[in-house]
């Protein structure tokens, strides 16, 4: 219909003629209502910042987007996939509904999950205790007293069994934060559906899996950078032949935000660490089209909902360009950025709890006009322990709310057309490219790690955060201003059952007595032998082992002799 | 041994910064570290995944005034007590200044504080009233040791 219309410059805002004027008009509104306003009433801040540090304009027009090009912005499902990964959006399929659980013994957990699919989550997604985090069993002498206390315990092939009991894997996708030891969990995913009779290409989930962000932001590790990437390749190229609709790592950067980074930063780290892997995994020989259609995100939402909203974009486009430009890809599907999400838990307060359940839902809101794929809502006590059951519900009530009561769903990429949007997303691209840049001068990802440089830059920014907020600059409600005096926002935390360490142990020892010890030693022996052979895909043989039921305590310790470990030197 | 007065003229304040435990969240600890050392404190970082035994070994080799302990993981229950045990056996829980950060519940905070710890700093503190809070606790403890005759 408009074709005849879009040519008529006149009707065209963003036509050249019409930018000078409108770029002269500002100019005019400036010197005339504006200066004459703030002669009444001065603003109230000398000088207005995104998250990013970006300054704000007082208003925005088509003349910032004098150098934008229709073809960066573009239609949803289409590169640079700036609107979105598909072309209908939430029209077709609302985002994942995944409340992350876990906590106490495997069996704990699975009466969580049931409790969630019956409170209408779509999706499950696990989080384990510190010690299946960081490759030590239940019964280590590092894992006193974190036995299933941030998350659930899980040691052995068995464990995995119960954790999914009853829970059909066909039919719902199972994300697991989990990233030195992710190899050892999907291992033991795949022999419980094998054991189950389930097709691997029908199931769908993630793994996190994403070891560098560790080394700079999350700091769970067990071997040295470089063998450690080598175990993400294997579990690449394992999905890619093995496991058609498993995301076979999620490439965050919501833990680069919560260890201090700005907005921009996040994103920036991010794609740089992309690259690192698709490097890897390409030099293996895989074309980059056979697995980058596999590769999922995860980000953060932060509280500044709009530049939030335009880092979401910024870093689609990026990626679609990356994707395209630097390695090649044809298919679309490589070039197209489909993330999970997760509010800010930092940004939750122990003082007025209650305030929470707010921050959370207007970062939810920013998820989705950005276009998440999947999304998890903190629980109000977050600040306090692992949510309880009351906080759970009410944080996938504050999704369900915006899914089906604002109506916010109806269009794809409410936001896109904004001046503001616009021009922060083009902003913030300037600035992930500025990052990748100076990345590659260092040598790469890996040598930028090696070298420290993002992890003094979100020391840097965190500090510098921590100070804004003493100062009051920036304002925290109701813990730098609005501060009570007296505790109104009394909340009922989330009780850990005290034997959960004791029978999680006990379950251990009852596994280790009754397995076939032969069969144990050779696996092990298999599993070192794969491990120094740099060109050999460990899985086969973690499969194998996890089959023999060895531990995944016994698993990590066998490669640590080839591997070694992880020494960090930490700056602040 | 002649007793130093606390003021200017104190030698600088020793403290050691450590993270327990298998948990990684160390953005709060560098904060810390570095809002002692901004405010002219001698600082030193244990880096991550210290056990109770290697922060009080490295607390008294470094003869560090207070100890600052920074925990997400839930598991300070355990590490806190096991800790005021080491410091107890060694003679120098009167003089090492204990100091727990983090996320923990208020009943939590309670029984630690009652068990020995001079203090509970959560999440929201701001880097200032660290600071005072730890050259206050030294200078009571420094204060009682000269007291005592044990510095």
């Amino acid at each position: 219909m408009s074709t005849e219309l879009y040519r008529d410059e006149t009707l065209e805002p963003a036509g050249a003629r019409a930018r000078d004027s409108v770029a002269q008009e500002v100019e005019e509104w400036e010197a005339t209502e504006v200066a004459a306003f703030i002669a009444r009433q001065p603003e109230q801040k000398q000088e207005y910042l995104t998250g990013s540090r970006q300054p704000v304009q007082r208003v925005y027009t088509p003349a910032d987007l004098a150098d934008s090009k229709w073809e960066d912005i573009g239609l949803p499902g289409r590169y640079p996939f700036t609107r979105g990964p598909y072309p209908t959006m939430y029209r077709g399929r609302t985002w994942t509904m995944r409340q992350i659980a876990g906590f106490g013994t495997p069996a704990e957990t699975n009466a969580r999950f049931k409790y969630l699919i019956a409170q209408g989550q779509t999706g499950l997604s696990v989080d384990f205790d510190m010690p299946t985090l960081m490759g030590y069993d239940s019964d280590h002498q590092m894992s006193v007293g974190e036995v299933g206390r941030e998350g659930v315990a899980v040691d052995v092939v068995d464990d995995m069994e119960a954790l999914f009991d009853d829970i059909n894997l066909e039919e719902i996708s199972v994300s697991m934060t989990i990233n030195p030891t992710a190899w050892i969990l999907l291992a033991m995913y795949v022999v419980v559906a094998e054991s189950r009779g389930y097709d691997l290409n029908k199931l769908s989930g993630t793994i996190q899996n994403d070891i560098l962000k560790e080394y700079v932001a999350q700091k769970e590790w067990v071997y040295p950078i470089r063998p450690s990437l080598r175990i993400v390749r294997d579990t690449i190229t394992f999905c890619a032949g093995a496991m058609a609709r498993y995301n076979p790592i999620n490439i965050s950067g919501y833990h680069i935000s919560e260890a201090g980074a700005n907005p921009l930063q996040e994103v920036a780290f991010t794609m740089a660490i992309t690259s690192a892997y698709v490097q890897e995994v390409v030099r293996s020989g895989l074309d980059v089209d056979e697995f980058a259609p596999r590769l999922s995100f995860f980000f953060i939402a932060q509280a500044d909902l709009l530049e939030q909203v335009a880092k979401f974009r910024a870093v689609r486009r990026v990626y679609a360009k990356l994707m395209r430009d630097k390695f090649g890809a044809k298919k679309a599907e490589s070039m197209r950025l489909r993330f999970h999400c997760q509010t800010s838990a930092e940004t939750l307060t122990q003082a007025q709890p209650y305030n929470n359940i707010i921050r959370t839902a207007l970062q939810a809101l920013a998820a989705v006009l950005g276009g998440a794929q999947s999304l998890h809502t903190n629980g109000l006590d977050e600040a306090y322990t692992i949510p309880s059951e009351f906080a759970m519900k009410l944080a996938l009530r504050t999704q369900q709310i915006i899914a089906e009561e604002t109506s916010v769903t109806q269009t794809a990429d409410p936001l896109g057309g904004s001046y503001y949007v616009e021009s922060l997303t083009n902003q913030l691209e300037a600035g992930i490219w500025e990052y990748l840049e100076r990345i590659e001068l260092m040598g790469g990802t890996v040598a930028a790690i090696e070298q420290n440089f993002m992890q003094r830059e979100m020391a840097d920014s965190a500090y510098e955060h921590a100070l804004r907020k003493a100062s009051g600059e920036h304002v925290v409600v109701g813990v730098n201003k609005y501060v009570d005096s007296e505790n109104d926002q009394e909340i009922e935390v989330h009780q850990g059952d005290p034997a959960a360490e004791k029978n999680q142990i006990a379950q251990l020892a009852r596994v280790k007595a009754s397995r076939d010890q032969s069969e144990v030693a050779r696996s092990l022996s298999e599993l070192r032998e794969a491990a120094s052979d740099n060109e050999t895909n460990l899985m086969a043989a973690t499969i194998r082992a996890v089959r023999a039921r060895v531990t995944m305590g016994e698993i990590v310790s066998a490669l640590e002799e080839i591997f070694g470990r992880y020494i960090e030197t930490p700056v602040f | 041994m002649e007793s130093l007065p606390v003021g200017s003229q104190s030698p600088p304040i020793r403290v050691l910064v450590a993270k327990a435990g298998l948990d990684g969240h160390d953005r709060g600890v560098k904060i810390v570290a570095r809002a002692l050392r901004d405010a002219g404190m001698e600082v030193i970082y244990t880096g991550l995944h210290r056990t109770p035994a290697q922060i009080v070994d490295a607390a008294v080799q470094e003869d560090v005034d207070a100890v600052g302990i920074s925990l997400l993981s839930g598991a300070h229950m355990t590490v806190f007590p096991e800790v005021i045990r080491l410091l107890t056996e060694l003679g120098v829980a009167q003089d090492i200044c204990l100091i727990g950060g983090g996320v923990m519940p208020d009943k939590d905070v309670d029984t630690l504080t009652a068990m020995g710890v001079a203090a509970i700093l959560g999440q929201d503190t701001p880097p200032d009233v660290i600071v005072e809070t730890v050259r206050r606790l030294v200078a009571e403890r420094r204060r009682a040791a000269s007291a005592a005759g044990r510095k």
